[in-house]
């Protein structure tokens, strides 16, 4: 982010004010905007150097140049506000999980904006402070950014893109491919929280369920399991897809299947009720606070002690097992004491009609 | 969860198999329509199959709205959305059904259509009034748990005189569908699809009531139990569609008692009467064309017929040479029985409608059974 010196007198509205065209220009008005409201929030001292990117300091772990991990996700969620959050804190967490889910500690994000002409200042202020005080509470600074405006019609009011950098120390090796046979499935609490709380506030959905989003930075849980030196093989976070389609991901690239049982997957009960009434089905359902921990089986109860005891592990479980299988299928015993495939989802996941 | 978690009880299912598996003989096989995709979806789903005994045979019927829905019929609404440029409101299932020239009214979407996913034809109706300059179109479907509120929409806006909104009705009946069935000569000539009995509809069957399947029971000797959906429902209902049969009865019997009355929903009944009548023959996807099966808006409110409205025509549109949607829908053949299940067509491809809605008994074996056709 550049900053030039103030040349303007009237400061931004943000109580009135809307996004326009100008906003996007390069000029005054959209080195006002950053000043006045992103380096405002999100400010520090490598956002503060004011050059078109950050320098860094490179990672040293134990004398040795470290690895690093990068990863990058675009936020899109409509509506922006929801229970439990919003797109601002939601494009910090995201990226967070993304890096700390590979076995890293976050070190830095950086942030895009896409802005509509004519989205309301205080809406965006809320969002900006909302993703200053998630990253403040992970620690982790906003160093650089980005902001363009497109004409009103052309986005959905505002779009995040952010990326997220980490360090990995020498010794931690996660990935989807190296679930074997034997191991289980924990995961850190209950499922289809976030998709639920989104598809309850669309306005064509008045569905009053009180349910919030779990929205959450994981980075700290994380650090505490893999602190414990347990044999952990794969760490997720089951966003978008839910459950079931990061375990289908992790059947492929390990080229093995999995069995879960239906009775021991936490889901709450209003999330139960609301997918019952929309016809979903919470394994698809999307999570932004969940994590999916494949492990060696004699690790997993020390593993559990250690999630039920942290504030975002309280309900997590032991939901399945790694099995050998040519055909990589996840499948699920049901409650009710039968079998089935739980599938990669089709498609989006589409109410049925009768 | 209150009223579902009893349905799903796992014990009690255990309790039921073992009932179902004293009370069948040995020396003969059942073979039992499950004539509605709900029920057709919660025998996949909770795994059912593996709790009856090998003899008993679920074979799945045409009762899933989005699979009976033939090509031509899509191809009209499609029409509507891209070339008589309104919005078109659908529900949620029929947006992937493919249509002619590779569309669906998903892909006409991102060609530029109009389409709306609503949930309910109230949705429909407040999209209308909040594009007073546009005409708006409910692309109606289903059996008659939907006809209903089709109905209610179309009283409601000519109350309000809403003048730009109309109903593209393509709404069925099941009692034409089961003759239809029972009729065919797979069942009552060549025995091919033996039928010992019908799980009938849940929902279905709160607005007919049970009143209409004493037909079939007395005229083609078969027991229809009504079920509700849950997989409970249709454990029981296996059970006493078994009992019926050892006791060499053919009765309607109501397992759904807590939603299903012999009469029905007479207000849902009266609203429909006044709406709808009945259509001289409707194609239908797999049974072809059916007399007497569906029905139109009457005259008295042609101003909100979409047919009549933008004068489209139905045409039929053969389907894909290779899907047998048709002969699955009868009953004739199961999912894995088609040469391009699971191949050329999935659910992310579907060819033919059984492979589109989770009702499909397509879609059902692909999403949750097929592992069996692998280790078989």
């Amino acid at each position: 982010m550049s900053e030039v010196k103030r040349g303007y007198v009237r400061p931004l509205d943000l109580k009135h004010g809307h996004i326009d065209m100008t906003h996007g220009s390069g000029g005054r008005a959209m080195v006002q905007l950053i000043s006045e409201l992103f380096a405002r929030h999100l400010g520090n001292a490598y956002l503060g150097q004011g050059n078109d990117g950050a320098v860094l300091p490179a990672p040293v772990l134990d004398g040795r140049a470290a690895r690093l991990v990068m990863s990058t996700d675009c936020h899109v969620v409509s509506p922006l506000f929801f229970p439990g959050g919003d797109i601002g804190c939601l494009s910090v967490h995201g990226t967070l999980n993304d890096v700390a889910v590979m076995g890293a500690t976050p070190l830095y994000l950086a942030a895009g904006f896409i802005l509509e002409e004519g989205l309301a200042l205080a809406d965006l202020a809320r969002i900006v402070e909302s993703m200053a005080r998630a990253a403040g509470d992970a620690g982790v600074p906003v160093v650089t950014g980005d902001t363009k405006v497109v004409e009103r019609g052309k986005g959905d009011g505002i779009f995040i893109t952010t990326t997220g950098v980490g360090v990995l120390p020498h010794d931690v090796n996660l990935g989807g491919a190296r679930a074997r046979p034997g191991d289980v499935v924990l995961v850190s609490g209950t499922l289809g929280d976030h998709g639920v709380a989104i598809m309850s506030q669309r306005e064509n959905l008045t569905f009053e369920a009180t349910i919030a989003s779990d929205t959450a930075a994981l980075h700290g849980l994380i650090a505490q399991l893999l602190a414990t030196g347990a044999d952990i093989r794969c760490l997720r976070d089951p966003t978008r897809g839910g459950l079931a389609s990061t375990l289908n991901e992790i059947a492929e690239q390990s080229a093995v299947g999995v069995m879960l049982h239906e009775r021991a997957i936490p889901v709450k009960p209003v999330v139960a009720a609301a997918c019952e009434f929309l016809g979903l089905d919470p394994l698809y359902v999307a999570n932004e606070g969940k994590l999916i921990v494949i492990c060696a089986r004699a690790d997993a109860p020390r593993l559990l002690d250690l999630m039920h005891a942290h504030p975002l592990g309280r309900d997590a479980a032991e939901i399945g097992e790694v099995l050998a299988d040519d055909h990589h299928f996840v499948q699920l015993t049901t409650a009710f004491g039968g079998r089935r495939i739980v599938d990669w989802l089709a498609g989006e996941q589409l109410p049925r009609i009768c | 969860m209150k009223y579902i978690d009893e349905f799903r009880d796992g014990e009690v299912a255990k309790t039921l198999a073992g009932k179902i598996a004293a009370q069948v003989r040995p020396d003969r096989g059942y073979s039992f329509m499950e004539f509605c995709g709900g029920h057709t979806h919660a025998i996949s789903r909770y795994g059912l199959t593996d709790l009856l005994p090998p003899n008993v045979r679920m074979v799945h019927g045409p009762g899933c709205p989005v699979c009976v829905l033939p090509i031509g019929r899509i191809d009209m609404a499609i029409d509507l959305a891209l070339n008589h440029g309104v919005i078109l409101c659908s529900y949620g299932d029929t947006l992937r059904v493919p249509a002619s020239n590779g569309l669906s009214l998903l892909k006409a979407k991102a060609r530029g259509g109009d389409i709306r996913m609503v949930y309910s034809t109230l949705d429909a109706l407040q999209i209308a009034r909040d594009n007073p300059q546009r005409q708006v179109v409910f692309f109606a479907i289903g059996f008659e748990t939907t006809t209903p509120p089709t109905a209610l929409a179309i009283l409601q806006s000519a109350q309000e005189q809403l003048a730009n909104f109309s109903v593209l009705c393509c709404h069925v009946l099941t009692p034409a569908a089961i003759t239809q069935i029972l009729e065919s000569p797979e069942v009552r000539q060549w025995g091919t699809v033996p039928i010992d009995g019908f799980i009938g509809p849940a929902h279905v069957s709160t607005v007919i009531g049970s009143r209409p399947y004493e037909f079939f029971a007395e005229e083609y000797r078969k027991p229809v139990v009504i079920a509700g959906f849950e997989p409970l429902d249709v454990m029981q209902a296996i059970l006493m569609l078994i009992t019926q049969v050892n006791d060499g009865r053919a009765e309607v019997e109501n397992e759904f008692a807590r939603a299903v009355s012999r009469d029905g929903n007479r207000k849902a009944q009266d609203r429909v009467a006044e709406v709808f009548e009945l259509r001289h023959e409707f194609e239908w996807r797999g049974l072809s064309v059916v007399p007497y099966s569906a029905l139109k808006i009457r005259e008295k409110y042609g101003p909100f017929d979409a047919e009549r409205r933008f004068r489209i025509d139905y045409t039929t549109v053969p389907d894909n040479k290779a899907c047998e949607c048709g002969a699955i829908l009868r009953g004739v053949k199961r999912p894995q029985d088609c040469k391009i299940f699971g191949t050329v067509c999935t659910p992310e491809n579907p060819v033919g409608s059984c492979m589109v809605s989770s009702e499909g008994a397509c879609a059902a074996h692909y999403s949750y059974g097929r592992y069996k056709d692998m280790t078989a």
